[in-house]
């Protein structure tokens, strides 16, 4: 995978930024879904979906397209976004979130809309059904790659842990799972919900391959990606530290902001912040 | 009398009929199928030998996934596999799955559209001494009631078979259910198994009843057909192994033609058989109807047959629920 240059870099940045003002927008229109999730992961959907995967938007079922599997279905406002900017579907489209005859479910449904790749939103099964794919292309030799997305809170999840066990077990190296390690949950914050630390220590207990990134930095996320394609002998799985409500200060590390949408003052606010952001991103790279 | 046209098994009411466990026929059609579709691949969660996946395992290797002790595991492999132009069969034990394994199959098999087979073994009363927490009877009310499936009980080990190799052809989730204990073999090569197709077994020249049944307990309403007989009783009996979707036409045919209806079953009466044929009726063609099955209530260790005989399932049964059903016309 090509390093990001300075160009492209920028690109993503303001590209990312903009996701964030749709995922403000999407929300406010629902009038209900996440917030901080979908905030958190916008830098990383951007780097996916505008770097890493080898994806055509115009031909969903491509079948060597790269398989993004996203396990915690609930931040779906980020991953529709991102899909709309790549040309999956018009961007105008993202207004119809979870309102009736949409596609754009509330969680995610395979069936509803070209080029997303599971059904989720029940927490804890998306590893292992993205390790039924990559054996799936194990068996058939096919190249592409699969990602697998999940978050911090749904390693409570028994499902997830079995499904670790399997892919250390069968050395499942076509696959890398990211976490998004934002350190909250619906309940609170995940050390006094379920304490997960030490989360690189249980990992590598398990026979994984760790890395331990920033979430909000594009290069190391790059980077990180590119490592986990070199290792064989194990499967990757990269935690990416973030930050949830990204972007905007009043959402940020608040785990309150994690199950409920802005109001019309609150998104006001946001997209201000947001915009501001926006110039600054812009400047910084001139 | 037996229908001639099915070829049912000639020995059917001889004492040393042939006798063997539904759950062969899978381990038989998997291997079939596999065989026929290079796509066929199959899991288990540490019941290898029981659920009868080992022929499969030993002939294809590369295609067989032991995930250990985690149905919920299996079934979002499997799920996964599904989506990527895979077959999956996933075997476990029908208490555990569907049933510990429930979410994960209506999200992402059924929801998903998956093309996953779901093999249920050990269900039934039957599964006998290990008692009731491995014996499903809840199973095919949770896969009935879940969209985009759908459900088959085979009465024998040649009909499993048959169920098992449909299942692979039919595009989608299915649910099969097999029993642990030997039972009869009624059928034969050359019967038909059609999915969503019941079957009239047995026809009496006068029939005033019809005795609609699945799975392993389908011999045991034969029995009772032909004991009524004796009485100058005259039956229909129906194997209708497809629960879903379910044979409307034959279904409303007999019960015209008799006018009382008796239902039998391994599993709850609430929402298993029982209640797929009761709520045919009662939209075109309400008769008096009877239910033999499981009423409100977990089994225990025994033998099989003593359970059968204790739950209220055995021939006798059959033929009180008859009466009491014909009393109601």
């Amino acid at each position: 995978m090509t390093p990001l240059h300075e160009g492209k870099l920028k690109y993503l940045e303001e590209l990312a930024n903009r996701i964030r003002e749709d995922v403000i927008e999407m929300l406010l229109e629902a009038g209900s879904g996440h917030s901080a999730g979908p905030l958190g992961m916008a830098d990383i959907f951007t780097v996916l979906y505008f770097h890493v995967l080898k994806h055509d938007p115009k031909y969903p079922e491509w079948p060597d397209r790269d398989r993004l599997v996203l396990s915690n279905g609930h931040i779906c406002p980020v991953l529709y976004a991102a899909m709309a900017h790549a040309g999956y579907f018009p961007l105008e489209e993202l207004k119809t979130l979870r309102k009736i005859n949409s596609r754009l479910q509330g969680h995610p449904h395979r069936t509803a809309l070209p080029g997303l790749e599971t059904t989720s939103g029940p927490l804890g099964s998306g590893l292992s059904q993205a390790i039924g794919i990559a054996l799936a292309a194990r068996l058939d030799n096919k190249k592409y790659r699969t990602y697998c997305l999940g978050s911090d809170g749904e390693l409570n999840e028994g499902n997830t842990w079995e499904a670790i066990l399997f892919a250390a077990k069968n050395r499942i190296s076509n696959l890398t799972l990211v976490i998004d390690r934002n350190n909250i949950q619906i309940d609170g914050y995940t050390e006094s919900i379920m304490p997960l630390e030490p989360l690189k220590e249980k990992f590598e207990a398990f026979n994984w391959h760790v890395l331990e990134i920033n979430g909000h930095d594009m290069e190391e996320f790059v980077s990180a990606v590119s490592e986990a394609e070199a290792i064989f002998e194990k499967p990757t799985v990269i935690i990416a530290h973030t930050i949830p409500g990204k972007g905007v200060s009043f959402m940020e590390r608040d785990y309150h902001w994690h199950g409920k949408p802005p109001d019309k003052r609150e998104a006001k606010e946001a997209m201000e912040e947001l915009r501001t952001l926006g110039g600054r991103i812009r400047s910084e790279h001139e | 009398m037996l229908t001639d046209k099915l070829k049912l098994n000639p020995k059917l009411f001889d004492k040393d009929i042939e006798m063997r466990p539904t759950r062969d026929g899978y381990g038989e059609g998997l291997v079939l199928a596999a065989r026929e579709h290079q796509n066929v691949v199959a899991l288990t969660a540490d019941l290898t030998e029981s659920t009868r996946t080992e022929a499969f395992a030993n002939e294809f290797p590369e295609r067989f996934f032991e995930v250990g002790v985690a149905e919920q595991n299996m079934a979002t492999i499997a799920a996964g596999l599904g989506i990527t132009g895979k077959i999956p069969f996933i075997a476990s034990y029908a208490t555990f799955s569907p049933g510990r394994n429930y979410e994960q199959i209506r999200t992402t098999i059924a929801y998903n559209n998956s093309n996953v087979k779901i093999a249920g073994h050990h269900a039934g009363i039957s599964v006998g001494p290990d008692g009731a927490t491995h014996q499903a009877t809840e199973d095919i009310a949770i896969m009935r009631a879940m969209p985009n499936t759908k459900v088959f009980v085979p009465c024998d080990a040649i009909e499993a078979r048959k169920a098992t190799l449909a299942a692979a052809k039919i595009w989608g989730p299915v649910y099969l259910r097999f029993g642990r204990e030997k039972s009869p073999v009624i059928t034969t090569e050359t019967t038909p198994f059609t999915p969503g197709k019941a079957e009239v077994f047995w026809r009496s020249r006068k029939p005033k009843v019809a005795i609609i049944a699945c799975g392993i307990l389908v011999y045991r309403a034969l029995l009772a057909a032909r004991e009524l007989e004796k009485r100058k009783i005259g039956a229909v009996v129906v194997n209708n192994h497809s629960i879903k979707p379910i044979d409307e036409k034959t279904i409303l045919e007999v019960a015209k033609q008799t006018g009382a209806v008796v239902t039998t079953e391994e599993h709850q009466v609430n929402g298993g058989l029982g209640g797929a044929v009761v709520e045919v009726l009662a939209k075109h063609y309400p008769v008096p109807m009877e239910f033999v099955g499981l009423h409100d209530t977990f089994g225990e260790s025994g033998k099989p047959e003593e359970l059968i005989e204790k739950y209220g399932m055995g021939v006798k049964d059959i033929v009180a629920a008859v009466k009491k059903v014909m009393g109601r016309k």
